[in-house]
Order: C-alpha cells, then sequence, then structure tokens
C-alpha cells in the first residue's frame, strides 16, 4: 500500500501492540490527541490507556519509568516529543538505559525504544530542529537507527522494538509525509540494520542517513548530468556503524563525501571519516570530506538553509574530491 | 505575621503537632505571647501548613521504653521475642560486616566502601516488613537490604572492590543492582509500580534513597509519576542528616515527609533509630500500596554515625557533640535495652548475634582475599545483548594484541 511515513510508524507501532502484549507507549500526548505529530493516532482508544499512556511533562521521567517497566518484563517504546527535548532525560538515557545490561552483567535486558523525531528543515523555534544522534552513538550500549524511507520507518521501528538492546529511533520529521509503497513486512532477523547502497556509482562515495538521503539522491542526479556516478549510501544503523558497506564502496571510488544534519565536529562525519581513513589509506584518491551543519546552536529557522547541507553544498564537496577546482575554504563544510 | 511564622515552625518540628488543637493547646499553654501569635495564626495560610506537619512516631523511646502508637501499634502486635532476637541478629551481623568492609578498604582490599553504620534499623526494619516477591530499587548504601535478602556478603562486596559490575542477579533476590547516581532508582520503581498496576497484583515496588537525594529532579518525577498513576511504590527515604558534608537543611527547608505529603503520597515519618517504628511504618505503607491506594512515601529520621564513603572525612564539617548525640539514639543499643525491659535472656541473644557476626566476618575476609580478578574478556562481555559487529571486533583485535605478548613469551 502506498502511504506516508507517518501512517507507516502508526502501522508499525500497532503491529507490534497486536503481537507483543508486553509492549507499551509512554510519551507527552501520544494517548488521547495521538502525538503533536499524529504517529500514534488512534493507538489508545484501540489499544487502552495502559498500552498507550499519556505521561506527565518529565522527560527523565518517561525513560526512567520505561526502565522500570523493561525490569518488571515491558518492552516500552518511548516518544521523546521533540529532539531538543532530549537532553532532560540524558542521565536515564546514558547512564541507565545504556549501562544496565553491562552493569547487571546480562541479567538485565532493556528492551526499550526511544523515539526521537529530529532534524531541521520544517521553520521551528529553538529545540525544534536539532539532530543529537552523535551523544548516543558515542554511547557503548545504546544502537542507534535513523531510517530515511517510508518502508525503514516500518521496517526499522519493527526491528527496535523486537530488539532486546535499548535503542534510540531517530525519525526524520521533515520527511513524514514522503509517500511510499510499504511492504507490511516482520522485521529482519539482524539485530541491526545494515547499511545499504541506494544509488550505485563508480567516482564518489556519498555517505548519508535520515534526512539528508534525499539530497544526496538529488545530487546523484544532478552529478549524472554532468558525467559524475555517485555511490549513495544510506547507513540506516548509526550505531552498530555497518563501515564494511562504506569502505567496500570507497575502494572502488577512492573518494568519500559525509552529510548531516549534525554539527561538525566529533559528529557521524568525523568517525566515519577516520574509520575509513584507517581501512582504505591506500585507496583514497582525496581526503574525505563532511558536509554538515555548522558548529552552531541551531540557528534561527530564516537561516537554517545556510545551516543544513543542501544539494549546492553536496555538489561542491563532490567537486572538491573530483579535483574540478580546488577546495574554497569553509564551503565544503 | 512575619512574627507568626517565625514561632509556628519550631513548635511544629519540636512537637510535632498533629492537629489544629492540640497545636493551639501548645500555643496557649507557653504564655501570652502565643496566645497572640495563635490569632493571627488563625487569620492566615500558616496553619494549614502547620495542621499537616507529619508527626513523627517512635515505638521505643531511648531508653528502651514501648510507647504506644495508636496508628501502628496494629503491625508489631504479632512481633514474638524471638523475631525480636531475630532483629537483633541481623542488626549485629550488618554492623559487622560495615565494619569489615572499612577494614578491608583500609587494608586495599576495596577500592571504596559506603559505610552504613547508624542505619541499621532503618534497613533492617524495612526490609523486613517487606514480601520476597516486592522488587527494591536501592542506592549505593542499602547493604543491609540486599543482605537480608539473601545476597552474600563478598557478592556485595565484590563491586566496591572492582571484580564485578554487579554482586547479584537482581531477578533472583527482587533488588536491582545499586545505584551511584542520586535518586535516578526512584524512577525506575516507579516505572515497575506502573507495571505492577498492569499486571493486576499486589506487590510492591520499593525505593531507598537519602535526604540528600530528594533535591534531584528525578525523584521529584518519581512521585509525580507514581501519584499520577496510582501506582504501588513505596518511597523510603533514609533522612541520615548528611549528604556528604552538606546537611539536611539545605536540601530541604521543610520537612522532608512534609514535601512528599505535597505530591500526594500517604506519609510517615518515623525515628528511624527504633526498629518497632520502621517495621510498622513500612507494613503501613505496604498494606496502603497493596489495597490500591496509591504510593507511599516513609521518611526515617537516622544519622550516619560514620563517614560517606572511605575517601570521606566528616570531621571537616561537622561537630563531635552531634556524633555523641546520635550516639546515644544508637539503634542496637535500643533494641537490647528493650529486650532488657521485657525481660528477655538479652545475654543468650547477643551471644547469638555475636557468634553470627564472627562467622560472617571470618568467611567474608576469607572470600574477598581469595577473590580473583575477572577475565580480560569480560570487559566486553554484555554491552549489548544481541550480536553488535564493533564491540566483537573491539574483543578480538584486543585479545589478539594480548595473545601475541603470550607467544613472545612475556
Amino acid at each position: 500500500m502506498a502511504t506516508t511515513m507517518l501512517k507507516a510508524l502508526n502501522q508499525s507501532l500497532r503491529d507490534a501492540l497486536t503481537e507483543d502484549e508486553k509492549v507499551v507507549l509512554l510519551g507527552e500526548d501520544i494517548g488521547t490527541l495521538g502525538g503533536v505529530f499524529r504517529v500514534t493516532d488512534g493507538l489508545k482508544k484501540d489499544f487502552g490507556e495502559h498500552r498507550v499512556v499519556d505521561t506527565p511533562l518529565a522527560e527523565s521521567g518517561i525513560v526512567g519509568a520505561a526502565i522500570g517497566l523493561a525490569y518488571r518484563g515491558y518492552r516500552p517504546v518511548v516518544e521523546i516529543q521533540f529532539d531538543g527535548f532530549t537532553y532532560p532525560a540524558f542521565d536515564q538515557l546514558v547512564s541507565q538505559l545504556a549501562k544496565l545490561h553491562y552493569r547487571s552483567r546480562g541479567r538485565v535486558k532493556m528492551p526499550v525504544t526511544v523515539r526521537i523525531p529530529y532534524g531541521g528543515g520544517i521553520g521551528s523555534p529553538e529545540h525544534h530542529s536539532e539532530s543529537p544522534e552523535a551523544y548516543f552513538a558515542h554511547t557503548a550500549g545504546l544502537r542507534v537507527f535513523a531510517p530515511s524511507s517510508v518502508q525503514d520507518a516500518y521496517t526499522m521501528l519493527r526491528q527496535a522494538i523486537a530488539s532486546d538492546d535499548p535503542v534510540i529511533y531517530f525519525e526524520p520529521k521533515r520527511r513524514y509525509h514522503e509517500k511510499a509503497e510499504v511492504e507490511l513486512a516482520t522485521p529482519e532477523s539482524d539485530s541491526s540494520p545494515k547499511a545499504k547502497v541506494l544509488r550505485e556509482g563508480d567516482d564518489v562515495t556519498v555517505v548519508g542517513y535520515g534526512p539528508t538521503t534525499y539530497t544526496l539522491m538529488d545530487a546523484a542526479q544532478a552529478a549524472e548530468d554532468e558525467g559524475v556516478g555517485l555511490e549513495v549510501i544510506d547507513l540506516r544503523s548509526l550505531d552498530p556503524l555497518d563501515i564494511d558497506t562504506v569502505a567496500e564502496s570507497v575502494k572502488r571510488t577512492g573518494k568519500l563525501v559525509v552529510v548531516h544534519e549534525a554539527s561538525r565536529t566529533s559528529g557521524m562525519g568525523a568517525e566515519i571519516c577516520a574509520q575509513i581513513t584507517e581501512s582504505c589509506f591506500d585507496y583514497l584518491e582525496h581526503a574525505p570530506l563532511r558536509v554538515t551543519g555548522f558548529d552552531v546552536p541551531y540557528p534561527p529557522s530564516r537561516l537554517e538553509s545556510h545551516h543544513l547541507p543542501d544539494l549546492d553544498r553536496v555538489m561542491h564537496a563532490v567537486d572538491t574530491v573530483m579535483r574540478h577546482h580546488e577546495a574554497t575554504e569553509g564551503a565544503a563544510k | 505575621m512575619r512574627f507568626a511564622r517565625i514561632r509556628i515552625w519550631p513548635l511544629c518540628n519540636l512537637r510535632c503537632v498533629s492537629s489544629i488543637t492540640l497545636s493551639l493547646k501548645c500555643e496557649t499553654a507557653s504564655g501570652t505571647d502565643y496566645a497572640r501569635v495563635r490569632m493571627l495564626i488563625v487569620s492566615t495560610k500558616h496553619i494549614d501548613v502547620a495542621a499537616e506537619c507529619i508527626p513523627t512516631h517512635q515505638l521505643l523511646n531511648v531508653a528502651g521504653e514501648r510507647v504506644p502508637d495508636r496508628e501502628l501499634d496494629h503491625y508489631v502486635a504479632k512481633l514474638t521475642e524471638s523475631d525480636l532476637a531475630d532483629f537483633l541478629r541481623d542488626m549485629v551481623v550488618l554492623r559487622r560486616l560495615d565494619h569489615e568492609a572499612t577494614a578491608l578498604q583500609r587494608q586495599g582490599e576495596l577500592g571504596l566502601w559506603a559505610p552504613l553504620l547508624g542505619q541499621e534499623a532503618a534497613q533492617i526494619g524495612s526490609v523486613r516488613a517487606a514480601r520476597d516477591s516486592d522488587f527494591i530499587f536501592p542506592s549505593y548504601r542499602e547493604h543491609g537490604v540486599a543482605w537480608a535478602r539473601g545476597v552474600k556478603a563478598e557478592d556485595l562486596l565484590s563491586v566496591w572492590r572492582g571484580a564485578q559490575s554487579s554482586g547479584w542477579n537482581p531477578n533472583e533476590v527482587n533488588i536491582a543492582c545499586q545505584q551511584i547516581v542520586i535518586g535516578a532508582q526512584t524512577l525506575h520503581a516507579a516505572g515497575y509500580g506502573m507495571g505492577i498496576k498492569f499486571d493486576g497484583t499486589d506487590d510492591v515496588a520499593i525505593t531507598y534513597f537519602g535526604d540528600g537525594a530528594t533535591s534531584q529532579g528525578d525523584v521529584s518525577e518519581a512521585m509525580v509519576f507514581a501519584a499520577s498513576y496510582q501506582a504501588p511504590v513505596l518511597f523510603f527515604c533514609q533522612n541520615n542528616q548528611w549528604a556528604i558534608s552538606e546537611p539536611v537543611a539545605l536540601q530541604s527547608r521543610t520537612q522532608i515527609a512534609d514535601r512528599a505529603h505535597g505530591f500526594g503520597l500517604k506519609t510517615w515519618r518515623v525515628d528511624g533509630n527504633d526498629i518497632l517504628a520502621v517495621y510498622a511504618a513500612t507494613q503501613a505503607a505496604l498494606a496502603h500500596c497493596r489495597n490500591g491506594l496509591g504510593p507511599t512515601f516513609v521518611e526515617a529520621v537516622t544519622y550516619r554515625m560514620g563517614s560517606h564513603t572511605t575517601a570521606d572525612d566528616p570531621t571537616r564539617y561537622r561537630k563531635d557533640e552531634e556524633l555523641q548525640k546520635w550516639k546515644a539514639k544508637d539503634p542496637i543499643d535500643r533494641l537490647v535495652k528493650y529486650l532488657h525491659v521485657i525481660g528477655a535472656d538479652v545475654q543468650s541473644y547477643e551471644q547469638r548475634a555475636q557468634n553470627a557476626a564472627d562467622d560472617l566476618a571470618a568467611q567474608l575476609r576469607a572470600a574477598i582475599t581469595a577473590m580473583p580478578d575477572p577475565a580480560v574478556g569480560e570487559l566486553f562481555d554484555n554491552v549489548y545483548s544481541e550480536a553488535h559487529e564493533p564491540s566483537t571486533r573491539a574483543r578480538e583485535g584486543y585479545l589478539s594484541y594480548l595473545s601475541e605478548f603470550e607467544e613472545e613469551g612475556h
């Protein structure tokens, strides 16, 4: 069926709630209202207030309560309303959720999924457009998923909920209304999704995830018009990172551009460039480049078009690694 | 109006008035100044606060005499002399465990220890009131709670030795891993309590924390969640007067119990060095939770007679007179005095407790000094419960690196 990402996520939650009675949803406004984006629309009505739980406005409380429910044998799925509101729950995510399996020497499982609508491009005020994924990829014990397609939004959420490990699930909110055919398949048997080659090409490997993959596909089309072949890779999982798929591609292309909305310093791009430099140094024809948000707090929305990587900045980086021009200081950032 | 506030608070705290009538009688008896204050108070909102001030229950006074308590007497009525002797044994053994752990730290066998000296009645009295199926979320000082649930002393200490990250299986003894982040575990109890409610059983989630923790946002959030869902959660606060060097007055300008009451929790405040009062109040709180009446709070007023941890030096921030004052309220002495009062054969009970303590100490010391370091592979174990390629590669890489040295004969 052709559907939007919002509806695909809703269906994914619905199927998980139907198949496993231990699945419970927690979040602000997710019950009666159906969530501020309507991802949970109708679920409280169909599954009841003990399965789809409206919570007090306290993010640490939501994640902490989910941990307690997991101790009790539940499989909670938490919604943090917006990316920038994740931080009040930072201790519960990083010091509790991530570490309890290790701390308990494997005796306590934390099958908790934390859904976070993230990223910019929707003209929102502060705290509604952030990309905090690197904090969680940096934290051992968490898995970090970042679906980009409508199909992945459905399938990877099933996979996240089925995982016995905690998963931070970043939903690309500005792609919520993308529409595509979706197959209601059962989750892959792997515990985490592998990176996917969205489009093959021989000249430059471009890597992204979540909302930026759409920009990368546009760039691939634009490059093809100029006779340059981009190989577009959607990472899908940021932890574990499927670096092998990227490395295999870079060994053929010799060039790498990594793109994300999050700030540049110590971001996912830094990690990917470092790992590729370590494993593919002899294959590289140019230093790997990053096209990212700048090292600034997320700007007022009238400036966000400058902050977010767009087609032109991605193409500029492609031109640079192709040595079509000398790198312009700052432009490929 | 300011004058009225100044007068009413000391009265409230010292006399623990439980009703408006009593409060006003006290004041009237104290002279004309108070009579004038009384009239002012009646005309302000402060009289409500005073009237709701939670009283401090005590069943054994410092002399070890039984003090009647209309609300709580019922919960200790069935305790036999043998039960009291068991309480004594538990507290004596626990004090010895604490003493041995402190000594083992001084001798380099443990990295750190957080002594519980002085809090034996608060811990034993409360955990002995709970059922085995009640799930406990403790902080890092509740050694007595875990030990009373059957955790071996050496398993408890193994974590403080740095030999493992958890000394027990939480699912076997229904106690979560000890929590070091202040107050974080209270939210886990709130969530667990929500799960109990969804499941429809009459178990209770119990969480332990200190007076300092009540300043943490997580503890407030936990009380909000538990109250909102009327979840069966007992918040058990050991107010031991000190959060490392900070006195309880820095955490709360009102009684801690009064704050819990403000969240809508049914609340008791007890003398935490009186094991009967602790046991009774915990029973009352658990019964309230089991009956589906919502979350509860017990403030056990006690004293941390030792240091915060073995790395701490309390002489830098508190006076010896204060310690001596609290030594006079020692929880073990108090129970011994009571056993004398009721004519029990105290000497034989004390001897039995002492023997049990000696046995534990010898066995604990032998186990800790013989405890091996974990195998290096455990460094990477259990980061994830399912396959995680980068983690597997890191393990293999490091083990292979180490094996190179072995091959070279280093």
